[in-house]
């Protein structure tokens, strides 16, 4: 007899999100069924991977890491060509990290003219991020925002401390916007509500439930992340319908696994192999549980990745 | 159904004022309060009470039962507190409840004290470990407390089994574990378990305005499951009481008149039973 899969039906759906503009926009989520399921309903969006980069050279990335974008890091403008040129980057996360006080401190003028060069630069659609300041962030992502005022990009991250000003100004100059909580299911919600009773559709936002690396609580953001892709799709709860956000690249490439030189720790292998690896397998286990958009930093792990969703869908 | 009051507690700022100054005014005002209100039990609450606990219990035994004929409950995790608590406790009132036993043998000598002392106990279903997954983990770990229980010669109608109540903010899934593990416990002898929560816990961390709401609908399901007393808050519990027809009507799957009170109640208990993802604004959706 053959094998017949058992197939789930579910009452809700995850909402489709278009980022960018003209062709080469594109579309997250929109699936009836857990990730990859393409058997049990319809999955009409690959997960998207955006190439990570930031307002300044990358110093505090690994070596590793920092390689692939020598020529290019230097500055923002160059780096997001190269993404999207050469490694045919589907779309690009600027983070804006050298707004942070305890960084550069650049100011949100500063902040918000990188915003405008990068995006008259490339074509695909861009993810602008903060510093993860939540006081900072409410001033660089409310210029950053008004500076790509109907851009469709998704900005980020509000959060509980910060929603309204960001939302605000994500509202105002019609983008995105990735709500963030730290890993709380709950509060996650909560705050996909506050945001939505102040008048920002449900239909414009990005869960990121705060993602963790391999070895480093990554199970927890999984089943955050399982779960409230279960409540969307079980419960046909709309808070929780949104596409979810995992910021990878970040995560990854700060813990000691990605970073040690073979030379202290023979046994661990080569390190950039192994912090590729890292990154691709951070990224993969969160595609499982049902992230549709990642932003990762090392092109081989993309690749990767790229190759697992070929594989699956 | 017996209402253990829950005033009487140290986390009460209040309260716990009074008891440091050993101001019996505060603590017999809320002590009458609660009886009024219908409270078969008043619980004394004074924390781990690490230093003077055992004068600290014999000032509140004392000081409650001065005004109020009601017996007390006696709640802390130092067991030489609960036992000078017991030596003054007035039977004549009724007899006192203790707060607790578990799984974990360092509250093993509570038994004890139940026994030598002829007082009832409350046996919190935790083990030494973390806590109980589902309901039938905690029927496993109330097996052994009753094991425990005959064996120091207590006998199994003086024992309340506790669930655990968690927070419905944080462990939702347990909202519902527990209340299947009250309908389970009292299946575990004949004539059944008692059974007891500490009912509050569920909205411990809500909004202020959605406590009493959680709490009271809480309460309800729990009854019907066939809960026999709450250490809670006998005013709610009393307006609880009141509103029960209207709760097991939404239960029943019937229309109520009142469409706020309808969808108050419904997504409670929809919160409450893990059918929709519990969030601070949840009734608001």
């Amino acid at each position: 007899m053959a094998f017949t899969p058992s197939k789930e039906t579910y009452s809700g759906k995850v909402y489709p999100v278009t980022i960018g503009t003209g062709e080469q926009a594109v579309t997250l989520g929109g699936e009836n069924v857990l990730a990859f399921h393409a058997f049990e309903g319809a999955t009409p969006n690959r997960p998207v991977i955006a190439y990570e980069i930031q307002d300044v050279p990358p110093a505090d990335w690994p070596e590793n890491v920092r390689k692939p974008f020598e020529a290019v890091s230097s500055d923002p403008v160059t780096w997001a060509k190269y993404c999207q040129n050469e490694l045919k980057a589907s779309a690009i996360a600027l983070r804006l990290i050298g707004t942070h006080p305890d960084r550069e401190n650049r100011s949100a003028e500063d902040a918000a003219k990188t915003v405008k060069d990068v995006l008259a630069a490339i074509s695909v659609p861009l993810i602008i991020l903060g510093s993860n300041h939540a006081e900072k962030d409410s001033t660089v992502l409310v210029a950053a925002a008004e500076a790509a005022k109907d851009k469709n990009c998704i900005i980020g991250k509000a959060q509980e401390a910060n929603y309204k000003t960001i939302t605000a100004a994500a509202m105002a100059n019609n983008h995105k916007l990735v709500a963030m909580s730290e890993l709380d299911i709950n509060l996650s919600k909560q705050l996909n509500i506050l945001i939505t009773q102040m008048g920002f559709e449900k239909e414009r936002l990005i869960t990121d439930p705060m993602c963790s690396a391999l070895g480093y609580g990554l199970e927890y953001t999984y089943s955050v992340m399982e779960r409230i892709r279960l409540a969307a799709l079980t419960q046909n709860d709309m808070t929780m319908q949104p596409p979810m956000l995992g910021d990878v690249g970040m995560y990854v490439w700060k813990v000691k696994e990605t970073q040690a030189p073979e030379s202290d720790l023979p046994l661990w292998g080569p390190a950039e192999e192994r912090g590729i690896a890292w990154e691709a397998a951070t990224a993969t286990a969160l595609l499982i549980s049902g992230s549709e958009l990642l932003i990762m930093r090392h092109p081989k792990a993309v690749e990767a990745v790229m190759k697992t969703i070929e594989e699956l869908v | 159904m017996l209402i253990i009051g829950e005033k009487l507690s140290i986390i009460a700022k209040r309260v716990r004022e009074a008891m440091m100054k050993k101001d019996k005014g505060p603590i017999q005002e809320i002590a009458t309060r609660q009886w009024k209100e219908g409270s078969g039990i008043i619980d004394a609450n004074i924390g781990p009470a690490e230093d003077g606990g055992e004068d600290m219990m014999q000032w509140m035994v004392t000081t409650i039962q001065e005004v109020v004929q009601l017996p007390v409950c006696l709640d802390t995790t130092n067991a030489s507190a609960i036992e000078a608590g017991l030596k003054v406790h007035n039977n004549e009132w009724g007899r006192p409840l203790i707060n607790s036993t578990s799984n974990d043998p360092e509250r093993f000598s509570i038994l004890e004290l139940a026994a030598k002392y002829n007082s009832q106990v409350i046996g919190l279903t935790v083990g030494k470990g973390g806590l109980p997954a589902d309901a039938e983990e905690r029927c496993a770990i109330a097996a052994e407390i009753m094991g425990r229980a005959m064996e120091y010669g207590v006998p199994l109608e003086d024992l309340y089994l506790d669930p655990l109540v968690l927070q419905i903010a944080t462990s939702q899934d347990h909202a519902r574990h527990v209340i299947k593990a009250i309908s389970m416990f009292q299946e575990m002898n004949d004539p059944p378990m008692k059974t007891v929560v500490g009912l509050s816990n569920i909205s411990n961390g809500c909004p202020k305005h959605i406590r009493p709401i959680l709490n009271k609908y809480y309460f309800i399901m729990l009854m019907n499951a066939g809960l026999t007393s709450a250490i809670a808050d006998s005013h709610e519990m009393a307006e609880a009481l009141n509103e029960k027809k209207l709760i097991d009507d939404v239960l029943a799957g019937k229309e109520i008149d009142d469409a706020k009170k309808m969808a108050e109640i419904s997504k409670t208990i929809d919160v409450i039973m893990g059918n929709t993802l519990y969030a601070h604004s949840y009734l608001e959706m």
